[in-house]
């Protein structure tokens, strides 16, 4: 079965990176759903505009884990606007290709990651206007999260 | 690295007694059954050996064997062949929710034909209930086709009680006995069945050669036409090689069976007390007594099965998984879906399948090897730490 898999795509996908939560996420995306088989979870951590550190959660193939692990890398350090110019076909190239079939279902990463920078961005717009800390909210937002069983 | 086989419903090897037999029939005797000259008629014998072999494994005629190069045109053979042929009675075909797919897009084929098709459920383990083939059939009920044993799940059904329903009613009975035969005792007169399938790479034969059996005077209506070969039934020279396979493998499983049965259900036993004991969050699948041997199906809560499968083929285990991802459909097995599993349980499922030669060493490194595959998935699962996957 590897060799429907690029080398890239087995690499991240039995050696993924950056996998997990970040303590106090400023943003979490989440995309997909059980019943067709993938989901993707994003949390970043923002600095200074940029991505400052980023986890994935990944309940799918080993297409959606090697994306999402994949685009962790292609996007820590970047701002916002470059992160948010990373497409669902960049991360795929950046693997060496998917299988065609795959290309559409598991190749998600980039969806869930805009998700999590749209998340990171009404939140702030929510903090400014309230004039809550941004942070208070996604500190329960994780604590939540975490306290789940 | 160290390999496991345990995909034996999907394919199994071929027996060394098996090999040897067919051997001397790619190049030696070579012959076409059909010529007439005596090198040629040795070979007819031979090719009429194997049919009295494969009678004799399913308690049938000789006459009432037809060669086909396997499962999916026996099974293609007995329902279009049969609907066809009996037409005059009516144009309504019965199946049920878990077939395989030979049987199931058969079946819609037919639909697009003319013929109205109904499909029936299942229960949580796969079974049939003849109540529910009791109220569906009706005079113009032409074929019932029920699977014997599920390749997935390995449910077995009641195939004895089911055939009476469908006889009472005038109604030819088909079942699908791939996963069957080779597994469990199959004998055709005490089921009181039309015809059935079999595919000889399924217990320890070689691929490409199958039958149906079609019970003395029921009328099916050939699909291939040409040189009249099998009685009329299958136009084509003869797979000699695996004509004479199939019979050698015939005989092997009513030599070995039931020794065979004993020793995989217990390695089975032992397979599924290791992953329970082991792995938490798992569901089994099919029915708790009525299975095959050697059919291990379970659900592990929280993880994909397409992932399972490459992690542990990394360590050399062989398995399968009817997950979404890990078919050509994209979509989570239909047998698990109609036993009215979730499909996020679904796409966990990984099938185990045990043969002749699984040994205890082999289930202890799939135990050994598992648990630390099935972690390291939930520990990446976005529903696992949630809890309602």
């Amino acid at each position: 079965m590897d060799k429907m898999y690029t080398r890239e795509v087995m690499d991240h996908f039995l050696n993924p990176r950056n996998v997990g939560s970040v303590e106090n996420a400023d943003g979490v995306g989440e995309v997909g759903n059980a019943s067709c088989g993938d989901i993707m979870r994003i949390e970043i951590k923002v600095e200074d505009d940029k991505i400052a550190d980023i986890k994935f959660q990944t309940f799918g193939c080993a297409a959606a884990i090697a994306t999402s692990s994949m685009i962790t890398e292609l996007v820590k350090g970047k701002t916002l606007t470059e992160a948010e110019k990373i497409t669902n076909k960049k991360v795929a190239e950046a693997l060496g290709g998917l299988p065609p079939v795959k290309m559409h279902c598991s190749n998600l990463a980039a969806d869930a990651l805009k998700k999590a920078i749209a998340d990171y961005r009404e939140r702030r717009i929510d903090s400014d206007s309230s004039g809550h800390n941004l942070f208070d909210r996604a500190d329960s937002d994780s604590k939540a999260f975490k306290d789940k069983p | 690295m160290k390999l496991v086989y345990l995909d034996h419903n999907a394919t199994t090897p071929v027996a060394s007694e098996v090999l040897e037999a067919m051997h001397p029939y790619f190049r030696e005797d070579f012959y076409n059954p059909s010529s007439i000259y005596s090198p040629a008629q040795k070979v007819r014998e031979k090719v009429e050996e194997a049919r009295l072999k494969v009678a004799r494994l399913l308690n049938a005629e000789p006459s009432e064997i037809v060669f086909t190069s396997g499962g999916t045109e026996a099974n293609n053979q007995a329902i279009i062949g049969g609907a066809r042929a009996n037409r005059k009675k009516g144009n309504h075909i019965i199946t049920s929710a878990i077939e395989h797919h030979a049987v199931l897009d058969t079946c819609l084929r037919l639909e697009k034909e003319g013929f109205e098709v109904t499909v029936l459920p299942v229960d949580q383990y796969g079974t049939v209930s003849p109540e529910s083939l009791q109220k569906a059939i009706k005079p113009e009920t032409v074929l019932v086709s029920i699977m014997y044993a599920n390749n997935e799940v390995g449910t077995v059904q009641d195939i004895k009680t089911l055939a009476h329903i469908a006889r009472q009613n005038g109604s030819l009975f088909h079942t699908d006995a791939v996963q069957a035969v080779g597994k469990i005792k199959v004998d055709v007169k005490e089921l009181g069945i039309d015809m059935l399938s079999l595919s000889a790479h399924k217990f320890y034969g070689p691929k490409g050669i199958g039958c149906l059996y079609i019970k003395k005077g029921v009328k099916v209506e050939s699909l291939l036409t040409g040189g009249g070969q099998e009685n009329k039934m299958r136009a084509g020279t003869e797979n000699t090689p695996g004509i004479i396979g199939l019979g050698r493998a015939a005989e092997f499983i009513l030599e070995n069976r039931e020794e065979m049965e004993k020793r995989i259900r217990e390695l089975e036993e032992l397979l599924r007390q290791g992953i329970k004991d082991r792995i938490p969050d798992v569901i089994f699948t099919g029915h708790p007594e009525n299975r095959v041997p050697g059919c291990v199906s379970v659900c592990f809560k929280y993880i994909e099965g397409e992932s399972m499968l490459l992690l542990l083929d990394q360590q050399g285990i062989m398995a399968s998984s009817g997950s979404a991802c890990s078919s050509k459909s994209l979509k989570a097995s239909h047998v698990l879906l109609a036993m009215g599993i979730t499909p996020e349980i679904a796409h966990g499922s990984l099938r185990l399948s045990l043969g002749k030669d699984t040994k205890r060493e082999d289930i202890e490194y799939v135990l050994e090897v598992l648990p630390g595959v099935v972690e390291k998935l939930r520990a990446m699962s976005p529903l696992y730490r949630r809890g309602d996957g």
